[in-house]
């Protein structure tokens, strides 16, 4: 039994006309240690699964479907306050925007030792103690001294640190990382997506690891999923994947990651955009952008299949099984 | 720190001046104060000598300086009407209308918070609906017709306050306190009320906007994310950053409440600084209006600075001298 598993999730986004479905039928799993990745352009539904996971689904919108189970118990229908105990305590979260993640008025070490006291009953003085632990542990430079320091005097790359060591600071089993690096410093990525595997390293935590960039991944991640126009179109271990794609829009991912000894302008882009959630076309999400598109795939829409160590939704799979 | 508030400090001066060259400039338009002074058959001789007695023959800059000088040492003159020093009878006002002042800034502030906070957790509610259209109201209708709403009410139909004036006050010292007596705070209610409502209306629906803005941030998500529970979100994490321009605008329209007590004391008969003014506008008291004018200024520009210097304290980033580190 996986740690997390979602099964068939859909959330839906209630307009005035119609309700917009932002996450599709979306079933993945992520094991004890694990790291997923889950990459996919801007709008795929990343954020929303997440979001859906951790309970947090911004309102209007809700989950129209499907089921989340940690450890084996369902967690998506518990009360607000089970709900509430799980997040930060099972589940942690790191945002994108470590210059807005925190709260501008209070030290970081309050915000630490309010999260710490939240989901144990050590005294205040002991949260204190493991609050300082915890800033060492993610690299801030005299944390006896920043601990009582206000966010805004840290650099971004710093308070992203302090988000992780609020992520991870009652010892969750999985941290939900959502483009934890986009908002920083080409320098300083490389160093936040170490600091994070070395952790969950550590504890043996899993992570979900939420990105755009498929390089991330590459480096990163056990298993990746990758999220199209509101559904995964493909999954399966990242080295099967990075070998032999077997989605046309993985491929496409792919040829983006900027590669050493290649030119960037060599760098392909995929042709056009991600069709918005009221205007996703019948058949596969992708055809109007795929070039092996065929009939089919516009009256159509593929379903994941096996390939191997891994599952895509494309036709050509058939396909290819046929012609063997 | 230091920069910032003694440049708040010149800045405060300078409107202090302006102020104080408008008073000044009251004596020179409206009429000779001599004529206001004397009686009919005062000489021609009597009154040159009360002229230059008065300093009135003085270059203009003399004249002014002098003003200036006195009015620091809180010497505003004799008044025309009552033939006492001006200072000692706005002195013997002031009580009255601080405390009415303070006492209705804290009725808007300890009622308005509350439904503003409300009003934003619970914005779908009926009763939020309720506070919002009456809010309305206590913005839009005229303070004297709500004064006098509320004596139609609670003095004539039911009887159970009083319509006018201070109750019953105690001295202590030079201050004279309806505080301290259960007819003076019975007193204190409706004039209060009356004043406080436009205050507390603005209070709740700037709480209410500010709740829903700061609802809306990325820390707060990310401070659900990790688990706090509701109420530390909602009290801790959310009511401080929505009550820091709470504390601006209260600040600002302490300075507003006390100017525009003058309409409440009216109405009350109330007797403050404000009734004085306007008695003193009917007799065309110039040194009464001329050392009301430069004190509400006075109290206006002090509460501004004591605003922006709390603002300072209680916002860290304002604060900040320390500069951030670089890297990661
Ligand atoms: N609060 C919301 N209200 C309406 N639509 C939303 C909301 N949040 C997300 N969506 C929609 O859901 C889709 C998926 O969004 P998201 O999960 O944030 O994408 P990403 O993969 O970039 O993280 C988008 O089309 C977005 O417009
Ligand atoms: S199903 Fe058709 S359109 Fe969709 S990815 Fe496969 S080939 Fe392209
Ligand atoms: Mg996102």
């Amino acid at each position: 039994m996986a740690l997390l598993e979602v099964d068939r999730l859909r959330v839906e986004f209630p307009t005035r006309r119609r309700a917009l479905v932002a996450v599709d039928d979306v079933s993945l799993a992520i094991e004890a240690g694990e790291v997923l990745g889950v990459v996919g352009e801007s709008g795929a539904g990343k954020s929303v699964t997440g979001a859906a996971i951790i309970g947090l689904i911004e309102p209007p919108g809700r989950m129209a479907g499907g089921e989340i189970r940690f450890d084996g118990r369902r967690i998506d229908h518990l009360s607000d306050e089970e709900k509430r105990r799980i997040r930060g305590n099972e589940i942690g979260s790191v945002f994108q925007d470590p210059l807005t993640s925190l709260n501008p008025l209070f030290t970081v070490g309050q915000q630490l030792v309010e999260t710490i006291l939240a989901h144990s009953d050590r005294s205040a003085d002991d949260a204190r103690r493991h609050a300082l632990r915890l800033l060492e542990d993610v690299g801030i430079p005299a944390a006896a001294h920043r601990i009582d320091s206000y966010p805004h005097e840290f650099s971004g790359g710093m308070r992203q640190r302090v988000v992780i060591a609020l992520a991870v600071c009652a010892g969750p089993r999985l941290i939900i990382a959502d483009e934890p690096t986009t908002a920083l410093d080409v320098s300083i990525q490389a160093q936040i997506i170490a600091l994070l595997k070395r952790l969950c390293r550590d504890q043996g935590t899993a992570i979900m690891l939420i990105t755009h960039d498929m390089g991330v991944i590459a480096e990163t991640a056990d298993r990746v999923a990758v999220m199209y126009a509101g559904r995964i179109v493909e999954v399966g271990r990242v080295r099967q994947i990075l070998r032999a794609p077997a989605h046309p829009y993985t491929t496409g991912l792919m040829d983006a990651i900027p590669r050493l000894g290649r030119d960037d302008a060599d760098l392909a882009q995929i042709d056009g955009a991600m069709p918005r959630l009221h205007e996703i076309p019948e058949g596969c999400a992708f055809h109007s952008r795929c070039p092996h598109a065929f009939d089919l795939c516009r009256r159509r829409r593929p379903v994941l299949q096996a390939t191997g160590d891994a599952a895509a939704a494309c036709f050509l799979i058939d396909q290819e099984r046929s012609d063997d | 720190m230091l920069a910032f508030i003694l440049k708040r400090l010149l800045q405060s001066l300078l409107v202090m001046f302006f102020v104080a060259l408008i008073a000044f400039s009251m004596f020179q338009f409206v009429g000779d104060p001599v004529h206001q002074m004397v009686g009919i058959e005062t000489t021609l001789e009597e009154r040159e000598e009360l002229r230059e007695a008065l300093g009135l023959n003085d270059p203009i800059l003399v004249q002014f300086s002098r003003f200036v000088l006195d009015a620091v040492t809180f010497d505003f003159g004799i008044s025309y009407q009552h033939k006492k020093p001006v200072a000692d009878m706005i002195l013997s006002r002031m009580p009255a209308t601080l405390e009415l002042a303070i006492f209705s800034a804290l009725l808007a502030l300890a009622l308005g918070i509350p439904m503003g906070v409300y009003t934003g957790l619970r914005r779908n509610t009926l009763l939020a609906h309720v506070l919002m259209t009456v809010s309305l109201a206590g913005v839009s209708l005229p303070t004297f017709l709500i004064g006098i709403l509320l004596i139609f009410v609670f003095a004539v139909m039911l009887g159970w306050l009083p319509s006018f004036g201070r109750g019953e006050v105690i001295d202590l010292g030079w201050w004279s306190t309806g505080l301290l007596t259960v007819a003076g705070l019975k007193a204190l209610i409706l004039p209060s009320i009356t004043l406080g409502l436009f205050q507390m209306t603005l209070i709740m629906r700037l709480v209410r906007s500010e709740m829903l803005e700061v609802l809306r941030t990325d820390f707060i998500k990310f401070a659900r994310a990790r688990g706090l529970p509701e109420h530390v979100v909602n009290f801790r994490h959310a009511l401080k950053n929505a009550l820091i321009p709470v504390i601006t605008v209260t600040g600002l329209q302490l300075g507003s409440i006390i100017a525009f007590a003058i309409i409440t004391e009216t109405v009350f008969q109330w007797p403050g600084m404000g009734l004085l003014f306007l008695q003193s506008i009917q007799t065309v008291d110039i040194p009464i209006m001329s050392a009301y004018l430069i004190l509400i200024a006075f109290v206006v520009v002090a509460i501004n600075l004591v605003v922006d210097v709390l603002y300072y304290v209680i916002d860290p980033r304002l604060r900040a001298t320390r500069s951030a580190d670089s890297g990661a």
